[in-house]
């Protein structure tokens, strides 16, 4: 089956190809097994960067496939952020109380090490027991799983919701916008176990990788990272490319016809939708290890606004397309509002990329949707049919 | 030949306006019938009925040999059950080729995870060009419904639901947009089709109906006027005045 | 300094008190200084208990210096000369040479060093029973303030020697505001100051249904109780309720606690102790027998501490069947710290029906916040209504429409300092730069995508970006001020549980304006009707005549102002910031879908539902808004399963798939 996916769509052995080129270089550039051209914050920039094109990936998949423009993607990117935020803070805490505790003439018992480590995870907001829904935080397989269950369980129980119901279109938009508000507006709260506004920092310690040193684990991360990216286009390109594709790709077009064909269209969404979410739980997990830190924050309605962006930037329906998208436009933005673009000096004004570059952004958006509806991958195209004919 | 759907006794009304009064309507397996009828006579909102699109204030739908009632199904499940139906307009997935459309459209299961793993087997592939053949898209299998001529369209519309190998087609003005030529291959398919099928058509133009020589009721402010031969329906004195005016 | 203040405060209540015809000066009696004269010693040297005597003497006198002259006593104002023992008054008390002024006649009497005088520091006991008395002098002022201020001395300072002043005032008072606050007040002392149960009950009984604060304040204190425990329950004591260890309303550790501290039982001691313990007392590694290295379970702890109990080396800890024998020798139970019975339970009765009343009107000003509430989201959400609901157009920047009509006001208001003038200007000048703003960008972006929703939806929130940037580029991203008019400041109060602000109110009756006033638009004018022509079929609206592009910019433009007047009014009460659009740019849009697409009645009664509904969790949670608006959400998501359409649908084909 990988062998044939890779002949149906030719764009999957290209991708892969660049994918794995893209790998070696900043391998080579990297501090730690090459030139250190590129830094360790940059590598984890990078590596961050293909997150967010995995989870461009999934939601190419909902909205450039399924038809359904989600405004909610990234509450699953942050889920699967918390998922395995929690046990990295479990971890990382009990590690380091054990390690003061071993000073004691008593040996602490389990009982201490949890009471303390929950003491020191919770004290911020005013908490010293550990909340329910921390009780497999323990576990790094468990904690695994829930990456993918829990953003998965989520898109399904409020996919079966509005689905069943038929919104579709813009209704359903700003409902899955309101899903991402109403779980950022529970998680701000302090009570609700996860920390509250503070998030869940300190993620880029790994437990019991001290002695590798970020310099290694952040290429480690970027590999990880591009391995997720090509699975995921490797699986989202085999899923869009048979029938199952074609019926997807039905749905978007004209639901009710594939309705009349017998297709359960209902059940399709269902899937792709759950599908993605999970795809956008593992973006997470391997995204906010490399930033370090995970608030509510991340999961405010306009993150998700701006993935859905990226894709129409990119281009939609061609998995590529929202490849490319994620990556030009964070990446333009990391260096925009980095300070490294440099000012201009208008004579009577100077433009400062910082200030300006929302603005440009802004006005991007609206070119784009004007003069490219078919996004960037589109004028790709455009140049690939002027040669065939 | 038997029962296959009966409709009996069905009213729907928008926002007070009555699309359908107290509408019976029978079908055997296999039968050819044309159902005419000025606009807003039902027609079309008697094939959302039917199909599942539009659940009726009173009355009964039943189908098969066992009678089960299709008011309580999705329009899915009721497709599954073995109606097909063809659109007033077009509708085919335009951005697909006609390869894929058909493929979408044969009788295999409906799931998603079968549809995830499907192959095209040998047969499916035999089964997509003969379909080709009968609707003259052999040539055009690989390209993209959206560039086909209207009528073409119209063609792969009837490919796919030959391909779904229902027991009802419910087709809506199948000629529209075809040449004389394009019409009687038409009006031939679908008289074959009815040795073996029940196949309602949806129809304006009276010549059409003619060459089909079928069973012909007449819809009128959403209920049956008439029913019976093309004669006989043509010489009813309330269809003329429905047709012709007052 | 201070001294000053309270020369010349004693000097307002001379010019208060003076010309008043009840304290006529009977010139046949003997005058003040006299009188203080003929008990020089009980005034220099006043204690508690002696002081009553002159201040009889004093208030029989009938003097009308006398009210000036206690105050200025209390106060510490009062200074006698030591040559003569003349009691003076003195001009500025930090000056080197003091000058003394008669008590009676207000005139200067020559100066005198700091020595020569000695100044009379009543103490506390004594400044309260002359406080008591000039608050009986105040209750028979002719001016209802002072009385009232009186009132206010009295509840904030209650005294027994009050109630009976009080009961003159409350026979003879004939202001009714005056009247009703010693009716009040009266009840509070006598439950606090009568002897007998009689009155008291009276009392409390005369409170029923009285929501004041006052009322509820006197109450409470009444049913305050105490913990204690004892071999067996006392049967003289006013007990509130049995209490038994370890239930909700005593802990084990509390119910111990009382024990260990009268010394009933031995200590508890604390694990950490108990590892402090076995810590001091590790030999070879082993504590009690037992290796450290396997103290790391809580049973081989105990049993190396019972190895040192044992051993005699450490105390015995109790344990839980310690603990348990010594709690069942006791019952606990809670003591009204009111000893009579009587009071108690009548109080408990009054004060139950008072909750009840409470509760009422506390539902009824959550009404009030939840239709403020509403109204806030009604006109947060009725341009979009417009805009998303009659022309189908996702508006992302619509938040940002608000806040640019809140900017303008805030613009506005730096240049016309008058707020309401200021306002009177920045509503319609917010109407036509928004209306501009809506109908540029209509004209340059979204007439282009009409049959691209999601498209638009994307487009206008490059443009909702853009715009937050450049406003934060121009004005910063701190908050700017918008005040409201000094009219809009206050509230309006029912009771003492019922009020709400007047800017509530204003932003109320202005949705309601809005409402009415769209309602016509839509429904009786030329522009209306056009506009609903072109929703619903704009090729034949074409045909007859109406140009749907000037429509759909006219119709655009009308929302979008709209969008800014209500930006004025949410920044009169919210903060003006560049973002703050996008707080209520979800809300709105769901106002919109839970009230039905296409219609002004539906946002109406979507605004009210949402706005209803959070009020109602947030009485439920009242510490969370965020839980309130997480729910709210929540709700909103499932009532689109029951009505995908909102409360208001439009049905038929007519509706659209």
């Amino acid at each position: 089956m990988g062998n044939s996916i890779f002949v149906r769509n030719r764009s999957v052995p290209i991708f892969i190809g660049v994918l794995a080129l893209v790998a070696l270089a900043v391998t080579f550039l990297s501090p730690a097994y090459g030139t250190g051209a590129v830094s360790v914050s940059f590598t984890k920039i990078l590596g961050m960067t293909l997150c967010l094109c995995l989870a461009a990936l999934a939601m190419d998949l909902v909205w450039g496939y399924c038809g359904i423009l989600s405004l909610g993607h990234f509450a699953f990117f942050g889920l699967g952020g918390y998922m395995i935020g929690m046990w990295l803070m479990t971890a990382r805490t009990e590690a380091v109380i054990r390690a003061n505790l071993a000073e004691s003439p008593i040996p602490p018992t389990e009982g201490e090490v949890s009471q303390a480590t929950a003491l020191q995870i919770f004290s911020v907001v005013g908490a010293e027991d550990w909340p329910w829904m921390w009780a497999v935080s323990d576990s790094l397989i468990l904690s695994l799983l829930l990456v993918m269950l829990v953003p998965g369980l989520l898109a399904l129980v409020f996919g079966w919701l509005a689905f069943r119901s038929r919104v579709t279109g813009v209704y359903l938009s700003i409902l899955t916008q309101a899903m991402t508000l109403a779980l950022s507006l529970y998680l701000f709260q302090n009570d609700t176990g996860l920390r509250g506004n503070n998030g869940l920092s300190g993620l880029q310690n790994i437990p019991g990788a001290d002695a590798i040193g970020q310099e290694r684990l952040s290429v480690w991360f970027f590999w990880a990272s591009a391995l997720a990216l090509g699975l995921g286009y490797v699986g989202a390109a085999w899923l869009v490319s048979g029938k199952f594709g074609s019926i997807v790709r039905g749905i978007r077009d004209d639901e009710l016809r594939v309705r009349f064909l017998g297709y359960p269209v209902e059940v399709y969404k269902l899937v792709v939708f759950t599908v993605s979410a999970m795809i956008c739980g593992v973006a997470g997990a391997l995204y906010y290890p490399q930033a370090g830190i995970i608030n509510p924050d991340e999961i405010a309605p306009i993150a998700s606004i701006y993935l859905a962006v990226w894709v129409a930037i990119g281009g939609r329906g061609r998995l590529y397309g929202a490849v490319i998208g994620a990556a030009a436009v964070s990446l333009l933005s990391t260096w925009f509002t980095s300070g490294r673009a440099p000012n201009v000096d208008l004579g009577f004004y100077e433009i400062n990329w910082i200030d300006w570059w929302p603005v440009l952004l802004g006005l991007g958006f609206v070119l784009v949707t004007l003069f490219a509806p078919r996004g960037l991958a589109g004028l790709f195209d455009y140049l690939v049919r002027k040669e065939d004919t | 030949m038997s029962t296959l759907l009966e409709v009996q006794g069905v009213s729907v009304t928008f926002d007070g306006f009555k699309a359908i009064n107290n509408l019976s309507f029978t079908i055997g397996l296999p039968e050819l019938r044309a159902v005419i009828g000025p606009n807003g006579a039902g027609k079309t909102t008697f094939m959302d009925i039917v199909t599942g699109k539009t659940r009726p204030d009173a009355g009964t739908v039943r189908w098969g040999e066992m009678g089960h009632s299709l008011l309580s199904m999705s329009e899915a499940r009721i497709a599954r059950e073995g109606i097909g139906r063809k659109f007033q307009r077009p509708t085919v997935f335009e951005d697909q080729t006609v390869r894929e459309n058909l493929r979408v459209s044969l009788k295999k299961p409906r799931g998603p995870f079968s549809a995830m793993f499907d192959r095209v087997t040998p047969e499916d592939t035999a089964r997509i060009e003969e379909i080709a053949a009968e609707i003259g898209l052999s040539d055009h299998l690989n390209r993209k419904a959206g560039i086909l001529s209207h009528g073409q369209k119209q063609w792969l519309e009837i490919g796919m639901l030959l391909a779904q190998d229902p027991r009802l087609l419910l087709v809506d003005e199948p000629a529209a947009g075809m040449t004389t030529e394009e019409r009687n291959h038409t009006a031939d398919l679908l008289k074959r089709l009815a040795k073996n099928h029940a196949v309602v058509v949806v129809e304006h133009d009276m010549e059409f109906v003619r060459r089909l020589d079928c069973r012909v009721t007449v819809l009128h402010e959403g209920s049956v006027l008439a029913e019976g031969s093309l004669e006989h329906v043509m010489g009813d004195e309330r269809v003329i005045e429905v047709y012709l005016g007052r | 300094m201070i001294r000053i203040a309270l020369a010349a405060l004693a000097g307002v209540f001379l010019s208060l008190t003076a010309p008043l015809p009840t304290h006529a000066q009977q010139t046949d009696g003997p005058d003040l200084q006299s009188i203080l004269q003929d008990n020089s010693e009980l005034v220099a040297n006043a204690s508690r208990r002696t002081v009553q005597e002159v201040l009889d003497i004093l208030v029989d006198s009938r003097l009308p210096e006398v009210p000036a002259f206690l105050t200025a006593w209390q106060a510490r104002a009062l200074y006698q000369r030591e040559s003569d023992g003349l009691f003076v008054y003195v001009e500025d008390p930090d000056a080197d040479a003091l000058t003394l002024i008669d008590i009676t006649s207000g005139e200067g009497l020559g100066t005198a060093t700091s020595r020569e005088v000695r100044q009379l520091r009543p103490n506390r006991g004594v400044q309260s029973v002359i406080g008591a008395t000039l608050v009986g002098f105040q209750l028979a002022s002719d001016d209802p303030a002072v009385r009232l201020g009186a009132l206010d001395a009295i509840e904030d300072d209650p005294e027994e020697r009050h109630l009976a002043a009080l009961e003159d005032l409350v026979a003879t008072e004939t202001d009714p505001d005056v009247l009703e606050r010693a009716e009040l007040l009266l009840p509070a002392l006598v439950i606090a100051f009568s002897d007998d149960d009689a009155p008291r009950v009276e009392a409390i009984r005369s409170l029923a249904g009285n929501i004041s604060l006052t009322a509820r304040r006197t109450l409470n204190p009444l049913l305050t109780t105490r913990t204690e425990f004892a071999e067996t329950l006392p049967e003289n004591a006013n007990i509130a309720r049995e209490l038994s260890p370890g239930s909700d309303l005593l802990s084990v550790a509390d119910a111990y606690d009382m024990l260990v501290a009268d010394g009933l039982a031995p200590a508890l001691i604390p694990r950490s102790d108990q590892v402090a313990t076995l810590a001091a007392n590790i030999v070879d590694g082993e504590v009690g027998g037992v290796p450290v290295a396997t103290l790391n379970t809580e049973s081989a702890r105990d049993r190396a501490y019972a190895a040192l109990v044992e051993a005699g080396i450490a105390p015995p800890a109790p344990t839980e069947a310690d603990i348990a024998q010594s709690l069942g020798r006791f019952v606990f139970f809670e003591v009204y710290n009111e000893r009579s019975a009587a009071v108690t339970s009548t109080a408990r009765e009054t004060l139950d029906g008072i909750e009840t009343r409470v509760g009422f009107y506390r539902f009824l000003d959550l009404s009030l916040d939840g239709i403020s509430l509403a109204s806030i989201y009604f006109l947060a959400a009725i341009g979009l209504a417009i805009t998303f609901g009659v022309m189908g157009v996702i508006n992302m920047a619509h938040g940002e429409f608000i806040m640019i009509g809140a900017y303008t006001g805030y613009l506005v208001q730096t240049l016309v300092p008058n707020e309401t003038a200021s306002l009177a200007i920045a509503i319609p000048l917010a109407f036509i730069v928004t209306f501009m703003a809506g109908v540029a960008m209509e004209r340059l972006v979204i007439r282009w995508l009409y049959h691209r929703p999601l498209e638009t939806l994307l487009a206008t929130f490059g443009i909702s970006i853009a715009l937050q940037q450049i406003v934060r580029l121009i004005f910063g991203a701190l908050t700017q001020p918008l005040t409201p008019p000094d009219w809009m400041a206050g509230s309006v109060a029912l009771n003492d549980v019922v009020s709400i602000s007047s800017i509530r109110v204003a932003i109320f009756i202005l949705a309601v304006l809005f409402f009415f006033a769209l309602w016509l638009i839509l429904n009786r004018t030329r522009l209306g009707l056009e506009v609903r022509a072109v929703t619903q079929n704009p090729a034949m609206a074409a045909s007859m005549g109406i140009n749907p592009d000037r429509i759909n910019m006219l119709t655009f433009g009308l929302g979008s102002g709209i969008a800014g007047i209500a930006g004025v009014a949410i920044g009169l009460f919210a903060q003006v910031v560049p973002d703050m659009g996008s707080n209520y740019i979800v809300q709105s849009f769901m106002t919109v879908v839970v009230g039905g697409v296409g219609n002004i009645f539906g946002t109406l009664v979507g605004a009210s539902i949402i706005g209803a509904f959070q009020k109602f969790v947030e009485w439920l949670n009242p510490t969370n808004t965020l839980a309130a608006q997480t729910y709210m959400i929540i709700f909103v998501i499932l009532f689109i399963q029951f009505r995908p359409r909102g409360i208001i649908a439009l049905r038929g084909r007519a509706a659209g798939d």
